[in-house]
């Protein structure tokens, strides 16, 4: 009975016990860096957001003018506004785009095709953002200047677009696990029963998928919020109220990648760029949490 | 004689590998007709020719004839949709599908009529008739909105049996439909079958002999993909005029 015995950890050999802390310490490590960031983040900040900041002139004033001389002013308000006005926009393009690539995937491909395709998103998914934001400087800016008769390219529409195209691989690729996971005795029982094709995406596969697909687009949306080099190249990072999809703005990810560099270390305008850090880190901290929970959700059915 | 489903020379390829040999067969109309046979040697292939949902899987070629309520249904003009109305299906796995019980006994008729078409009222008197006929009235009555797919097993396949009725078929397919179920769900089951039959002509596939002895009237041997013996049900098992027929009701294949 000896030899059955679960092995106790102290006779595991000297190099199996070395491999199995590694592997530990890699674990622990992810949990440690992210509430490292989270504290770093928040210590930079967390000095003004207490003593100083005028948290409710930061969340709804418009006038961002942290480099005046006489007059400073930190109101992040319009940038918010940026932020989710272009992601807005964005998923207004990209959840059509996304959700429609991923059922044409999942029920219409045939198997080499969809290969294919698989390796065409992961491609998209794998383009640097830099490379976006440059074509959003370039080629859209001209597109839009021509196409809408206006007087510059650089705006929301400019932005979102570099943004739907980020996402629209990230919205496919959980959206077709999604549409996956449905049984496939589910199409074959509405399939006997008559149905078209296209009754069973939206009356089975649709609803029987609904978790994933909201997972996959708030993804997307996290995606979107978090982005920040093609937006600071493609939006025209102008601090705007938009008007609309012509409209320039500036985002809250672009404004801290912008302004960070010509700040003195430990000033109100540094402090205040982090607690821009937390609001953002917030966002999309809350976002995430809600795709995962829809997740769980799934997983318990 | 009427016959619900007449089959001509019917050959089927999944791929190279010929899974039906010519098959003919005429299941006469509103009665109960088993197919029996070892694992593999084809009956579910046969019985989903007869609704064509064999055609879900792309390497499936088919030669010959089958006409369904006189027509032949490898016709170009037939619509899958209305034969499908026509010739329900229950699988060996009850599945329904992940709505509510309502919603199960619906989804049919949905699918076949105009966006909301169906009156409350109307819906709620084609639901009540369904469960009825199926004797889950009462046990689910007050469970309508739950989810099908969280009642018993057994529920679950009558539920399957009972969001074909709505529709009105003439043919219901079974497919190893208590094989999933305990033997008071067979029983039940059967009950059913034996009840509906007269209604609506049933194919069902088992493995059950002595299923096949309860229920049908007539019974189908099938071997490798070729129809060996088709006769009344009784004398097929007392008296099997082939030897293959022989060896299987005795057994002998295992
Ligand atoms: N989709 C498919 N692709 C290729 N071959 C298949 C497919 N479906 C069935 N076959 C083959 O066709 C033959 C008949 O299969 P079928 O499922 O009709 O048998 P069966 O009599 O229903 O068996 P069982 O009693 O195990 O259900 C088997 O040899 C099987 O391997
Ligand atoms: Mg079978």
């Amino acid at each position: 009975m000896n030899i059955l015995r679960k092995k106790s950890k102290a006779n595991l050999p000297f190099s199996e016990r070395v491999i199995e802390l590694f592997i530990r310490l890699c674990g622990i490590s992810c949990i440690i860096f992210v509430f490292g960031i989270f504290f770093f983040v928040f210590r930079e900040g967390a000095g003004f957001l207490f003593n100083g900041l005028n948290l409710t002139e930061f969340l709804t004033s418009v006038e961002w003018q942290p480099t005046s001389l006489n007059n400073k002013r930190y109101g992040a308000f319009a940038l918010i506004v940026g932020t989710f006005s272009v992601t807005t926009l964005a998923m207004c393009m990209a959840v059509p785009f996304g959700l429609g690539a991923a059922i044409f995937v999942s029920e219409f491909c045939s198997p080499k095709l969809r290969e294919t395709f698989k390796i065409i998103i992961e491609l998209l998914a794998a383009i640097p953002s830099v490379v976006w934001g440059f074509i959003g400087l370039t080629l859209m800016n001209q597109l839009i200047i021509q196409v809408f008769n206006a007087p510059i390219g650089l705006t929301m529409l400019n932005g979102s677009i570099m943004l739907a195209l980020m996402s629209v691989p990230i919205i496919v690729s959980i959206a077709e696990d999604a549409l996956k996971a449905v049984p496939d005795s589910y199409r074959e029982a509405a399939e006997a029963l008559g149905a078209t094709r296209w009754q069973v995406i939206y009356r089975v596969l649709l609803p029987a998928a609904k978790n994933g697909l909201l997972a996959a687009v708030l993804l997307g949306a996290a995606r979107s919020i978090g982005e920040t080099m093609a937006v600071l190249m493609a939006t025209g990072h102008s601090v705007n109220i938009p008007s609309g999809p012509l409209s320039w703005i500036r985002t809250l990810t672009a404004t801290i990648a912008a302004e960070l560099g010509e700040v003195a270390r430990g000033d109100e305008h540094y402090q205040v760029l982090f607690i821009i850090g937390i609001l953002l880190f917030t966002i999309t901290f809350v976002v995430n949490l809600i795709a995962d929970l829809v997740i769980k959700g799934i997983r318990q059915e | 004689m009427n016959y619900s489903i007449e089959a001509e020379n019917l050959n089927l390829w999944y791929g190279d590998f010929q899974a039906l040999i010519d098959v003919n067969v005429k299941i006469p109309h509103g009665q109960i007709t088993s197919l029996i046979g070892p694992s593999g040697c084809g009956k579910s292939t046969l019985l989903r020719c007869f609704n064509r949902v064999n055609e879900r899987y792309g390497n499936v070629t088919t030669e010959g004839k089958i006409e369904v309520l006189g027509k032949n249904i490898y016709d170009t003009d037939v619509s899958l949709p209305e034969l499908r109305k026509a010739v329900g299906m229950v699988f060996q796995r009850p599945n329904p599908l992940p709505i509510s019980v309502y919603e199960n006994i619906l989804f049919g008729l949905r699918i076949h009529s105009p966006m909301r078409s169906i009156t409350k009222a109307d819906a709620d008197a084609i639901v009540e008739e369904a469960l009825k006929s199926v004797f889950l009235w009462t046990d689910l009555k007050d469970k309508l909105k739950a989810r099908a797919t969280s009642l018993q097993l057994e529920q679950q396949q009558k539920l399957c049996i009972a969001r074909l009725l709505p529709l009105k078929p003439k043919i219901i397919l079974m497919d190893e439909p208590c094989s999933a179920l305990d033997a008071k769900g067979t029983r039940a089951v059967e009950e059913l079958m034996e009840i509906l039959a007269g209604t609506y002509t049933f194919v069902i596939v088992t493995h059950n002999m002595a299923q096949a002895r309860r229920v049908s009237k007539e019974c189908i041997f099938m071997f490798l993909g070729e129809l060996i013996e088709h006769r009344e049900t009784q004398s097929l098992f007392t008296d099997p005029q082939h030897e293959k027929t022989s060896d299987y009701v005795h057994m002998r294949y295992g």
